[in-house]
C-alpha cells in the first residue's frame, strides 16, 4: 500500500507542530485571520480597561451622534457609546463561538470515534442520528429553546453547538474510517489493547486535523449564526450588548445614523471572516489533499 | 497429531457476507477462507502459499482473531480460542503476535519508535519505567536497531528498519507464535534476506513458531519447514519443504513452482502457465476449484469435491487423481 495518506502522514516529522506554524503564518489569508482573532481576543479579554464607557450607561445629551472625538464610532438612539458595546459584543461573540464549537467537540468527536471504532449496527445508529440532527438548522433549534428557557447566552450556545455536533462527529468519522483499517489498529488490538486506549492513543491523534480546520470554520459559522439569533430577536436579550442585537437596535434608525448598522455589520464581517481565512490556511496546511475543496 | 503442535486449526472458515440494496440485504458470501485445516509445531514455521485473494491474509488474521470466524475452532496449546471474547482472549493475545506486510502502515506516525515497541509491555505487564526502558533497549538490540534510534520517529527509519520495528513490538510480548503476513513483500530484495534471515535467527534463539504468509515461494522455501498450498479459500497441498518442491502432487503447486524464477539466464525449462483467472471466492465453480484451469481436469473434477487426503505421513493433498 503506497497511497498518498501513507506517505502523508510518514512525511511528518517531530518538529510538526513548529513545521505547521511557520507554514501557517507564511499564508497571507492566515496572518490576517490570526492577527483579526488576535485583536478581538485582546479587546474581550481587556474590555473593561480599553471601553471607554460603561457598554450599558445612556447619555440623553448624545444620541445617535456620528463619529466624534468622545465616541469614536459614534453612539445609539439611548446614547450608549457604540465602541464600548462593540467590545462588549466581541466578549459575547468570541464565548459563544468557542462554546457551541465545544460543546460540538466534545460531543461530536467522542460519538465519531466510537462508530468509526466499532463499525456496524452502532456505526449506523450513531449516524443516523447525526443524520436526523443536521435536518434541524441551528436557527430552529434556537427559536425553539428560546421559547423553552428564553433567550440567553446558555441557549444561544447550546443551540448553535448542538448543530455542530453531527458536523464534528462526520468528520473525524470520515477521517478515522482510514485510520481504523490501518495495520497498526490491527498490531494493537492483536497485542490485547483496550478499544479506549486504541482510539485515545492512535486513532484519535490522527485523525485530529480536521476536526482542527473544521472547529476552525464553525467558530466563524458560529459568530454568524450568533448576529442572526440576535438581529430577528431569539438571541441574547438587550441589555447585554451583543452585534447582533446591536444590528437589531440599530436597524429602525437606518436613515437616521447608518453608521449604527455599520460598525457592528463590519465588525461580524472582518471577524468571520477571518475564521473563514484562518480555517482554510489550516486546511492547506494540515490536509494538502483537501486543498481547494469548497467547504 | 503431533502432540507439540502449538497451533491447531480445524476446519476454519470465514465468510464475508456481500451486502445489496437499500436494507443491506445478504445476497452472498464472499468464501475467503473455506474449512482450512493444519497445525503449527513447535519452533516450527508454515509456509502459506497462494495467489493474491486465495485468502491466506484472511487465514492470518482470523488465526489471531482481528476477524471473527465464521466457523472451525483454533487452539492455542491446548486452549481454544474460537469463541473468547475481549476480556477472556486479552491473556492469550500474548502468545500470539502479528508482523504486518507494509511496514508504512503498520507503525503509527506519530509516536516514537520507543513508545511503538513498548507500548504492549504497559498493556499486560505493568513494568516501571526504568524496566519498560530496559526491555525495549533490548527489543532493538535484538532486531538490530540501535538504541540511539529509540526516539526517532517511524519516517526517519528505512523500509528495512521499520520492519524491524514492527518485529521488535510483535517479540515485546514474548509470544510463542508470530504469523508474519507478507513480511518482506513490501521490502527491497537485498533487505528481504537480511528480515528473512533475522526471523530464522529469532526462530532459533527464542524457540518460536511462525506462520509465513507469503506469494513468494523462493522466500517460503528458504524458511520454511512446512508448506501449504492455498487456492480460492481452501488448502490443496500440505507437506514438508521437500514434499512440495520436490515431489509436487497438486497440479496448482506444479504449475507455481514452474512460474519461479531461475537466476540463470540460460536455463531453459517447461513453464506450465495456467490458463484463465482465478473464479470469484462468491460464486465459485462446482467439484474441485481448481478444474476451471487445470490441465488435467476429468468429468469427475467438475462433478465432486476433492476430499484432503495423505500421500504420505506428512504430505497431503486435494486431487481426485493422485
Amino acid at each position: 500500500m503506497t497511497d498518498i495518506s501513507a506517505t502523508e502522514l510518514i512525511r511528518e516529522g517531530p518538529h510538526r507542530r513548529t513545521q505547521t506554524f511557520r507554514k501557517l503564518i507564511a499564508i497571507p489569508q492566515a496572518v490576517y485571520g490570526l492577527v483579526v482573532i488576535g485583536i478581538t481576543l485582546f479587546a474581550a479579554i481587556f474590555a473593561p480597561w480599553i471601553a471607554p464607557f460603561d457598554p450599558e450607561s445612556m447619555d440623553f445629551d448624545n444620541l445617535l451622534v456620528g463619529i466624534s472625538e468622545s465616541h469614536w464610532l459614534g453612539s445609539d438612539q439611548m446614547g450608549r457609546d457604540t465602541l464600548s458595546r462593540l467590545i462588549s459584543g466581541a466578549q459575547i461573540a468570541l464565548i459563544v463561538s468557542l462554546g457551541a464549537v465545544g460543546i460540538g467537540v466534545l460531543i461530536g468527536v467522542p460519538l465519531g470515534l466510537i462508530s468509526v471504532y466499532f463499525r456496524g449496527f452502532i456505526d449506523d445508529v450513531i449516524m443516523r442520528f447525526m443524520d436526523s440532527l443536521v435536518v434541524f438548522p441551528s436557527l430552529l433549534i434556537a427559536v425553539g429553546l428560546a421559547a423553552a428557557m428564553g433567550g440567553s447566552l446558555i441557549s444561544v450556545i447550546l443551540a448553535i453547538g448542538i448543530a455542530n455536533v453531527p458536523w464534528m462527529a462526520r468528520v473525524i468519522r470520515s477521517q478515522g474510517l482510514s485510520i481504523r483499517e490501518m495495520d497498526y489498529v490491527a498490531a494493537a488490538e492483536a497485542g490485547g489493547m483496550s478499544h479506549i486506549r486504541i482510539i485515545v492513543r492512535h486513532i484519535l491523534p490522527n485523525s485530529v486535523s480536521p476536526v482542527i480546520v473544521q472547529s476552525t470554520l464553525s467558530m466563524g459559522y458560529a459568530v454568524l449564526t450568533e448576529a442572526a439569533l440576535g438581529f430577528i430577536g431569539v438571541g441574547i436579550q438587550p441589555p447585554t450588548p451583543t452585534w447582533g442585537n446591536m444590528l437589531q437596535q440599530a436597524f429602525p434608525m437606518l436613515d437616521q445614523q447608518p453608521l449604527l448598522s455599520i460598525v457592528p455589520g463590519i465588525a461580524i464581517f472582518l471577524l468571520v471572516l477571518a475564521f473563514n481565512f484562518l480555517g482554510d490556511a489550516l486546511r492547506d496546511v494540515l490536509d494538502p489533499r483537501l486543498k481547494g475543496v469548497i467547504h | 497429531m503431533n502432540s507439540t503442535a502449538v497451533i491447531r486449526v480445524k476446519d476454519l472458515k470465514k465468510y464475508f457476507p456481500v451486502r445489496k440494496g437499500v436494507f443491506g440485504r445478504t445476497v452472498g458470501h464472499v468464501h475467503a477462507v473455506d474449512g482450512v485445516s493444519f497445525d503449527i509445531n513447535e519452533v516450527e514455521t508454515l509456509g502459506l502459499v497462494g495467489e493474491s485473494g486465495c485468502g491466506k491474509s484472511t487465514v492470518g488474521r482470523t488465526l489471531i482473531r482481528l476477524l471473527e470466524p465464521t466457523s472451525g475452532s483454533i487452539y492455542l496449546g491446548n486452549d481454544e480460542l474460537t469463541h473468547l471474547h475481549s476480556k477472556d482472549l486479552r491473556p492469550h493475545r500474548k502468545k500470539m503476535q502479528m508482523i504486518f506486510q507494509d511496514p508504512f502502515a503498520s507503525l503509527d506516525p506519530r509516536m516514537t519508535a520507543r513508545d511503538i515497541v513498548g507500548e504492549l509491555l504497559d498493556v499486560h505487564d505493568g513494568l516501571t519505567r526504568k524496566e519498560k526502558d530496559r526491555r525495549v533497549a533490548e527489543l532493538f538490540e535484538r532486531v538490530g536497531l540501535r538504541s540511539n534510534q529509540m526516539d526517532n520517529y517511524p519516517h526517519e527509519f528505512s523500509g528495512g528498519q521499520r520492519q524491524r520495528l514492527g518485529i521488535a513490538r510483535a517479540l515485546s510480548l514474548r509470544p510463542q507464535v508470530i504469523i508474519c503476513d507478507e513480511p518482506v513483500s513490501a521490502l527491497d530484495v537485498s533487505i528481504q534476506a537480511q528480515v528473512v534471515n533475522l526471523l530464522a535467527e529469532l526462530q532459533a534463539e527464542l524457540g518460536l513458531s511462525y506462520l509465513f504468509i507469503s506469494h513468494d515461494l523462493a522466500v517460503v522455501k528458504h524458511i520454511s519447514h512446512r508448506v501449504a498450498i492455498m487456492y480460492l479459500g481452501r488448502i490443496v497441498e500440505i507437506g514438508t519443504r521437500r514434499d512440495l518442491f520436490e515431489n509436487p502432487q497438486h497440479p496448482y503447486t506444479e504449475s507455481l513452482l514452474s512460474a519461479v524464477p531461475i537466476p540463470d539466464p540460460k536455463a531453459r525449462r517447461k513453464v506450465r502457465v495456467l490458463q484463465g483467472d482465478v473464479p470469484s471466492p462468491i460464486n465459485r465453480p462446482k467439484g474441485c476449484h481448481f478444474h476451471t484451469r487445470c490441465p488435467y481436469a476429468t468429468d469427475r473434477c467438475e462433478r465432486e469435491d476433492p476430499v484432503m487426503h495423505d500421500i504420505t505421513s506428512s504430505h497431503a493433498v486435494a486431487c481426485h487423481l493422485r
